[in-house]
């Protein structure tokens, strides 16, 4: 990908004195991030170091990307999983059309929900448009998280369908930009 | 896996808001009372005891490039093997197997949409099995982040 195309580039660091090679740089640290932060003591300084880029303007960068909202969360990224939580639901409804915001704003204020997210049916074959993921340390906990979600905001009517994870086969973070 | 206070209380203060400073695992160290290598050296065993995926962003999808979920039902005795041809087509970075007649579901994420397209249509054409497409039309919660309770892990 030529990332002078990409407008969210060219308008990424205005304030940072760009060099002709200010791009690359970029679209070198965004690769080097999505990796994740090196655990040493000035770790932006070995970005910086890693993408042809000066300290300041990697954290310069990162602000900015934040402020955007290309990154949406900056912090430790846990593997629930390890931690014991065991199971983990995706719980897909069929809700008609003109209640789906409600239905999914209700859904994401509630505590046991990690995701909420609108996706298009695929005719019979798929008949879901709401999707939500309830996370929890055993099945059990996970169907009764579920009930109370049904329950306390009064869904019984919409049909739904639960898809209990039974292997991971790969967890990782996105890696959009090409890391060939 | 069993964490002390001190690893728990990491992970409850820093999963959002990462200082962006000189000396960041200073910053962290500070405010949970422990030197910044001890600091360092936790969060190198938190990733290698795989606690942690990793220290850093996560971008959002919309923005950071194309991405969707996407499933196929795979004959229950070839799950595996349709698992392990998925997770070798470029730009997948979840696979799960769930129950379900669409028994194995993935996010393909792509640079743009065109190639995105193209990666699905050739990966149906290897697994010869139809993918549903599903990408996202509203988020309404996307905070990978949660509370971790504690008390109930076993």
């Amino acid at each position: 990908m030529n990332l002078s195309d990409v407008p969210e580039y060219q308008a990424a660091i205005p304030d940072i004195a760009a060099g002709p090679d200010n791009t690359e740089g970029l679209l070198r640290l965004r690769r080097q991030l999505e990796l994740g932060l090196p655990l040493t003591p000035r770790p932006y300084a070995k970005l910086a170091e890693m993408s042809g880029l000066s300290e300041q303007q990697v954290m310069i960068a990162i602000r900015q990307w934040q402020t955007q909202g290309l990154i949406k969360r900056f912090g430790l990224v846990v593997r629930h999983r390890t931690l014991g939580y065991a199971a983990n639901a995706m719980v897909v409804w069929d809700v008609p059309d003109d209640q789906v915001q409600d239905v999914g704003q209700t859904m994401a204020g509630t505590a046991c929900v990690t995701l909420c997210y609108q996706r298009p049916r695929r005719g019979l074959d798929w008949p879901y448009n709401l999707f939500c993921m309830i996370h929890g340390t055993d099945r059990q906990r996970v169907l009764s998280q579920l009930q109370s979600l049904i329950t306390d905001n009064g869904l019984q009517h919409i049909p739904h369908a639960v898809l209990f994870s039974t292997k991971a086969y790969r967890q990782r973070g996105g890696r959009y930009v090409s890391h060939s | 896996m069993r964490l002390d206070a001190t690893d728990q209380q990491l992970i409850n203060f820093f999963q959002r808001d990462l200082p962006v400073c000189e000396r960041p695992y200073e910053a962290m160290s500070r405010q949970l009372g422990i030197a910044e290598d001890e600091l360092i050296q936790r969060l190198q065993s938190l990733q290698d005891n795989q606690v942690l995926s990793r220290v850093g962003p996560v971008f959002e999808h919309s923005q950071a490039g194309a991405s969707l979920l996407a499933a196929v039902a795979a004959p229950h005795e070839q799950l595996d093997l349709v698992a392990a041809r998925i997770n070798r087509a470029p730009g997948v970075n979840h696979n799960y197997a769930r129950e379900h007649t669409y028994n194995l579901w993935f996010v393909m994420t792509a640079p743009d949409e065109e190639t995105l397209d193209e990666r699905l249509d050739e990966l149906e054409h290897q697994l010869r099995l139809p993918i549903l497409r599903l990408p996202m039309v509203q988020a309404y919660h996307i905070d990978l982040s949660f509370e971790i309770d504690w008390e109930a892990l076993p």
